[in-house]
């Protein structure tokens, strides 16, 4: 059998393998928790009765997903130098809150608008990420450590700005805040057109986020970024072996400021979707906790922008059942269940078929190598 | 992060399967039956009767945190036993991120009336509303802000006047303590009565007045720590009577009354019976009263009676939407203060302020 074929098809074992423990696994705990596990599968299959409700789900699916994309883009960036970019979370939070602002203060063409916003986003995400990026090449501080802490000053400053400096106004008995509203003009197009044209309804709750476009772009270009460049080959390079980059010419110092900079730069759009998409506003709603949820997509999707997708998608998959699993009664903690075992199960079932592959290699190599000698 | 193509086609093939079987199942249920509609919590006592279909969504906390959900569940329950609906409650994620997409689930599920528990769905409620008019909505603890929306509020200043005439009466010294959550319109309604009701009794009384979190950092409701650091204070500088308005940190002011062998009132539910600790139980002298239970339930009442949305609902002391817990016979003693107190404010004698 060919190594390639061979390894293709314990690649797909392993998969089928960690997906059918980690559905194990959920169902004990679904079993635990006093429901019945076929009605959980069955819930998040489970998109509605109607075509509305399909189209609904679909959009709902999507439009968790293009965020968790990007938080998974923006950890990968990091993880392909061994740098453990822990800060998206701040980072995403305090680009938005700004991003946000500055949109709401002038209005312009929707392209410029929008153009402008994307900018203030990856701008104030970069700047914050460079922080570390500049405390590790200066005086050697971890990564680590300093992206951690920083998250807790920049969500606190965004809580500050959003109640404070940057706040709109509120209606009468209100008691959210958010900052002013975004001009039509910075309105992202929403996509229901390519639910429509599949003859499905047009979704509700503001539609299917036209963001998902801006970011396939994202992702398709830090692919090539990555794949395809000196810059990419050099961030490759300086993550499996910095000692031979650093011998090569490459300066490691340099290569830790772009790649925690770029990774910040993705990080602050990665809030972008609900605020140009749906919110218009960054406000005490807004969404958290994306940061972290990035570094478990990364994980699963093996830092790839195409893994990235699919485990975005899976996971964006398993959020949408929050409420069909409630209406099967099945307690909805059943999901985070589910990430859990499957991002774990599946590094772990990668790490178990890429050694019995290798090893299968050496021997091969081995038995040739004898022959040879022979 | 070892052989990369490697984990991307296995965690590629993984969701794809799960991905297509999705699309398949989602597509293939159209027209189908629902897991719901055969799910044996759905399946009510007598919801043919009625026809009767009320969705409720939660906050973040959901039900059991025995205060403000768990008040409008059993108002929820109340209605299924009563007027036979048929009912569905939804808690949303941990990250507070589907609040919409549960509203939505809901009216896709047919549910009419639909309920919004807590002040964040104002805006998520809001914008379900507009795009399905001729679905009645309700949120608890907002204005109304379109018109087929309910507002169900609270006369928590009412309530908090009796409580002031309480911790005022028992108090000897006249000194009592007010811990909020968050200093925001709601929460400053709660002191404005409390204030009010513990001058009625001493004029010259020492109220102590603390804030947890200013206005838009909802973290004071969820801060125990910082609620046993600002009611430590008061009893030390003499305070005898603590009430707070600031949620799950008000197990911090038990706390620090249970320390310092002083009293607290506690609030929106019977939190003698619903604090679990025996310790704790005892120093809660009474407890402000918010039925949220009651404002559900007359809401879904006055839905089956034909009601269209469009404005607020104010549960008063008149109502019974606010009174004072007697668990523990602590305040028996002083009951007939507060009924005239109580009566007087029913009657319009007194007006309490709703601003401090």
């Amino acid at each position: 059998m060919p190594a390639g074929l061979f390894r293709a098809l314990l690649t797909v074992a392993g998969a089928v393998v960690a997906i059918l423990v980690a559905i194990g696994i959920s169902s004990v705990a679904i079993v635990a928790a006093g429901a019945n596990p076929g009605d959980a599968l069955a819930a998040f299959f489970n998109f509605g009765e109607t075509d509305r409700s399909f189209a609904n789900g679909l959009a709902q699916m999507f439009n968790r997903a293009v965020p968790l994309f990007l938080a998974g883009l923006a950890v990968a960036v990091g993880f392909r130098m061994n740098l453990f970019n822990i800060g998206v979370e701040g980072q995403y939070r305090i680009a938005a809150v700004c991003a946000a602002y500055v949109g709401s203060t002038f209005v312009a063409p929707a392209p410029i608008q929008i153009t402008v916003i994307i900018v203030v986003a990856a701008a104030v995400g970069g700047l914050y990420a460079l922080i570390p990026a500049v405390m590790k090449v200066t005086r050697g501080v971890n990564e680590v450590i300093s992206t951690i802490m920083l998250n807790y000053i920049a969500i606190n400053l965004a809580a500050f700005l959003v109640r404070g400096p940057f706040a709109g106004e509120r209606a009468e008995g209100q008691l959210t805040t958010t900052t002013p509203v975004l001009p039509e003009s910075a309105w992202f197009p929403n996509m229901n057109w390519l639910l429509e044209a599949m003859g499905l309804p047009a979704p509700r709750g503001g539609g299917m986020w036209g963001f998902l476009l801006v970011a396939v772009v994202i992702g398709v270009a830090l692919w090539v970024v990555l794949e395809r460049t000196k810059f990419g080959f050099d961030v490759k390079a300086s993550g499996l072996n910095p000692s031979a980059a650093f011998a090569s010419g490459i300066g490691p110092k340099r290569m830790v400021i772009s790649a925690m900079v770029l990774s910040g730069a993705i990080a602050g759009l990665i809030g972008l979707p609900e605020i140009l998409g749906d919110q218009h506003a960054f406000g005490t709603n807004f969404t958290p906790g994306l940061g972290y949820l990035g570094i478990a997509v990364a994980l699963l999707g093996r830092n790839s922008p195409y893994g990235i997708a699919v485990a975005a998608l899976l996971f964006a998959f398993l959020d949408r059942a929050q409420g069909p699993l409630q209406f099967a009664d099945v307690p909805p903690s059943v999901i985070t269940i589910m990430q859990g075992t499957i991002v774990l199960l599946v590094v772990v079932a990668n790490e178990i078929t890429s050694r019995v592959a290798l090893r299968r290699e050496e021997r091969r190599a081995a038995r040739q190598l004898g022959k040879v000698s022979a | 992060m070892l052989s990369k193509r490697f984990g991307r086609l296995a965690t590629g093939t993984l969701a794809g399967a799960m991905l297509m079987a999705a699309a398949a199942c989602g597509g293939g249920s159209t027209g189908g039956e629902t897991t719901a509609s055969t799910s044996p919590g759905t399946e009510s006592s007598a919801p043919a009767a009625s026809g009767l279909k009320v969705g409720l969504a939660f906050d973040i906390g959901g039900r059991g945190d025995k205060s403000f959900n768990d008040a409008a569940y059993a108002g929820l329950e109340k209605a299924k036993t009563e007027l036979g609906a048929e009912i569905k409650e939804l808690s949303p994620a941990s990250d507070g991120s589907n609040r919409a997409e549960l509203l939505t689930q809901l009216v896709d599920a047919g549910y009419n009336p639909i309920i919004g528990v807590g002040f964040a769905y104002g805006e998520d409620i809001k914008k379900a509303a507009e795009e399905n008019p001729e679905i009645q909505f309700a949120v608890v603890d907002s204005a109304s802000n379109a018109a087929n929306v309910t507002g169900l509020l609270f006369a928590e200043e009412q309530g908090s006047y009796l409580a002031g005439v309480a911790a005022a009466t028992k108090a000897e010294s006249g000194h009592v303590g007010f811990v909020g959550g968050v200093e925001n319109d709601l929460i400053k309604k709660f002191e404005a009565g409390f204030v009010a009701g513990v001058k009625s009794v001493k004029t010259d009384a020492k109220i102590d007045v603390k804030y947890l979190t200013p206005d838009g950092d909802f973290t004071g409701f969820r801060a125990p720590d910082k609620g046993k650091v600002a009611a430590e204070k008061m009893f030390q500088d003499g305070a005898e009577v603590v009430y707070h308005a600031a949620g799950d940190s008000g197990l911090g002011v038990f706390q620090a009354a249970a320390a310092a062998k002083k009293k607290a009132i506690g609030v929106d539910s019977d939190q003698r019976q619903t604090v679990t600790e025996p310790d704790l139980q005892e120093v809660i002298m009474t407890s402000m009263l918010k039925r949220v239970d009651v404002g559900v339930f007359e809401y879904i009442k006055a839905f089956q009676g034909g009601a269209k949305g469009g404005t607020d609902i104010v549960y008063d002391l008149k109502v019974d939407g606010v009174g004072l817990a007697t668990t523990g016979g602590e305040i028996d003693d002083i009951q007939d203060k507060i009924d005239a107190a109580k009566k007087d404010i029913i009657d319009g004698k007194i007006t309490v302020p709703a601003k401090p």
